[in-house]
């Protein structure tokens, strides 16, 4: 039984006009956005496929914008997004590739402000359903549905251990996860989805660990 | 309480309990999500409000963001209001309000799907079209949309609701199958007759592809919600007449099911054949993609 609740059926409330060019993209761009941690200054945004082909039709472009906006896609607002980014002062690039991706509906963003930048690929599965699949430059299954840890650090033998022990002491049980890294002992990702959220005093503790960068908790 | 899979199971569970498909669906509702009644009940207050603004909305008259529809909703309605339509007064509005809603889709406005973003204005249209003429209250109304989301469940989880895997008669089909059900059941049908609803509803628009123009839910989603909610109170009454389905009702989703993925890719949702590609079609694509809009005067 893929769906159980009647709301299933009656819902999603959304802007339209299409879940998965729409909804979904105003998904994407929330989720990057919660990656990147903060309102970006400067966005590039490249459609591919099924959403290179329509994206003007379907608002995706304003969808996604939205979603950086921290817009979630039942927002009247969403039609707006572009004009509200630009009273922002947001500087927007907009683009298609005819180059071939794994899933009809991706799109890469390029999120920057003077403290850093973000790579994001996502794709749009479906029924307003999301899932971000590259972060950086690493491969990743992140979706905006559970509670997840992302952690940049530099490779070396005990750190997962000690990541991982500093959620069971609270409790805290791991749904996925996954690592990867550019070469042995070089930059790596650790994305953590779990069933429970995170406290921060768990996420401060962690920023403490030799040889972790950064942690970024997503709800 | 058991998990309600099928249109007969749910038939079964509503005559055993000598009560409707919607107060039987309510409680597997309230079974499965460990939810109270009165949550429930609120949650869909909220949806049926979204769809009424919706309507509202589109009756006064929205047009999309490529330019390709709009006003047809608002169209309508005047037609209806200043002339004796064919179709009498419920059948006219029915017909309104589902294109004014999709057109409100199509917009950029908040819609409620049901089941889908493309099919949104069918339930709402009939509930609205007949909520004076049967007198239902708003307890009514939501036990209307339970209904409907129920029979949404059987068609998702046995057959398709997505035009991408079961083409539209997936979408608009489940939709005016959602439709007439719950309408039978507010005209005093029995569950029985609910089920021959469904199986009437599917029936008529077995084999409907999915092949928008330029890909974007307009043509021709949005007079489909007008024609699907005139077709899903025409099965209503069929049924209320003592019409019954040859085909059991559950025979009737899964042939649908059946149909949806023997059905070409290049008719579900893909704007590769049918109406997506004939020769006006493909210049209006193509003036999409250069201009972002699509002008229809040409």
């Amino acid at each position: 039984m893929k769906y159980k609740s009647i709301f299933d059926i009656i819902g999603p409330v959304m802007v339209g006009p299409s879940s998965s060019h729409t909804a979904g993209a105003v998904r994407l761009g929330h989720l990057a956005r919660k990656i990147f941690g903060r309102e970006p200054k400067r966005v590039g945004i490249t459609f591919y496929g099924s959403f290179a082909e329509t994206y003007k039709g379907h608002g995706t472009d304003v969808a996604v914008i939205s979603g950086l906006l921290d817009m979630s896609p039942d927002n009247p607002d969403i039609p707006d997004g572009i004009d509200i980014a630009r009273s922002h002062g947001i500087d927007m690039t907009i683009g298609t590739s005819d180059d071939a991706v794994d899933f009809p509906n991706t799109v890469r963003l390029s999120l920057e402000d003077d403290e850093g930048k973000l790579d994001f690929t996502g794709i749009s599965i479906g029924g307003g359903m999301v899932e971000a699949t590259e972060i950086n430059g690493f491969e990743v299954k992140i979706d905006d549905e559970n509670p997840a840890l992302l952690i940049e650090y530099i490779d070396k033998a005990g750190i997962i251990a000690r990541i991982t022990a500093r959620l069971a002491v609270e409790n805290i049980n791991i749904s996925t996860m996954t690592v990867s890294r550019r070469s042995r002992g070089a930059d790596a990702l650790m994305v953590i989805s779990t069933d429970q959220k995170v406290p921060d005093e768990t996420v401060e503790s962690m920023m403490k660990v030799p040889g972790i960068a950064m942690v970024t908790p997503m709800e | 309480m058991k998990l309600l899979t099928t249109m007969h199971m749910w038939i079964e569970e509503a005559s055993e309990r000598e009560c409707s498909l919607g107060e039987t669906m309510l409680q597997h509702e309230m079974w499965h999500s460990e939810t109270e009644e009165t949550v429930i009940l609120e949650r869909m207050e909220q949806q049926l409000q979204v769809m009424e603004k919706a309507c509202e909305r589109g009756l006064a008259g929205v047009t999309s963001r490529a330019g390709l529809s709009g006003m047809d909703g608002k169209r309508l309605n005047e037609y209806r209001l200043r002339n004796t339509t064919l179709l009498g007064p419920i059948v006219s509005q029915a017909v309104a309000y589902g294109v004014a809603i999709n057109e409100v889709n199509a917009s950029m406005g908040v819609i409620c799907a049901t089941p889908t973003a493309g099919s949104s204005g069918v339930v709402p249209a009939v509930l609205f079209a007949v909520r004076d003429a049967l007198t239902l209250d708003r307890r009514a109304q939501l036990q209307f949309l339970v209904t409907a989301g129920g029979v949404g469940l059987m068609l998702a989880n046995n057959a398709s609701i997505s035009g991408a895997g079961g083409g539209c008669q997936a979408e608009i089909g489940s939709a005016t199958a959602m439709a007439a059900c719950a309408l039978t059941e507010a005209l005093g049908g029995t569950p029985e007759q609910c089920g021959h609803a469904v199986a009437l509803a599917l029936k008529a628009l077995l084999g409907l592809t999915c092949d928008p123009v330029a890909g974007l839910v307009e043509v021709p989603c949005i007079k489909r919600n007008g024609t699907a909610a005139a077709t899903a109170i025409t099965c209503a009454e069929m049924v209320m007449a003592g019409v019954e389905s040859k085909i059991p009702v559950d025979e009737v989703v899964l042939a649908m099911g059946s149909i949806g993925r023997m059905m070409p890719v290049a008719l579900k949702e893909t704007a590769l054949g049918g109406l997506a590609q004939t020769e006006t079609a493909r210049r209006m694509t193509q003036q999409l993609r250069e201009t972002g809009r699509i002008d229809t005067k040409n």
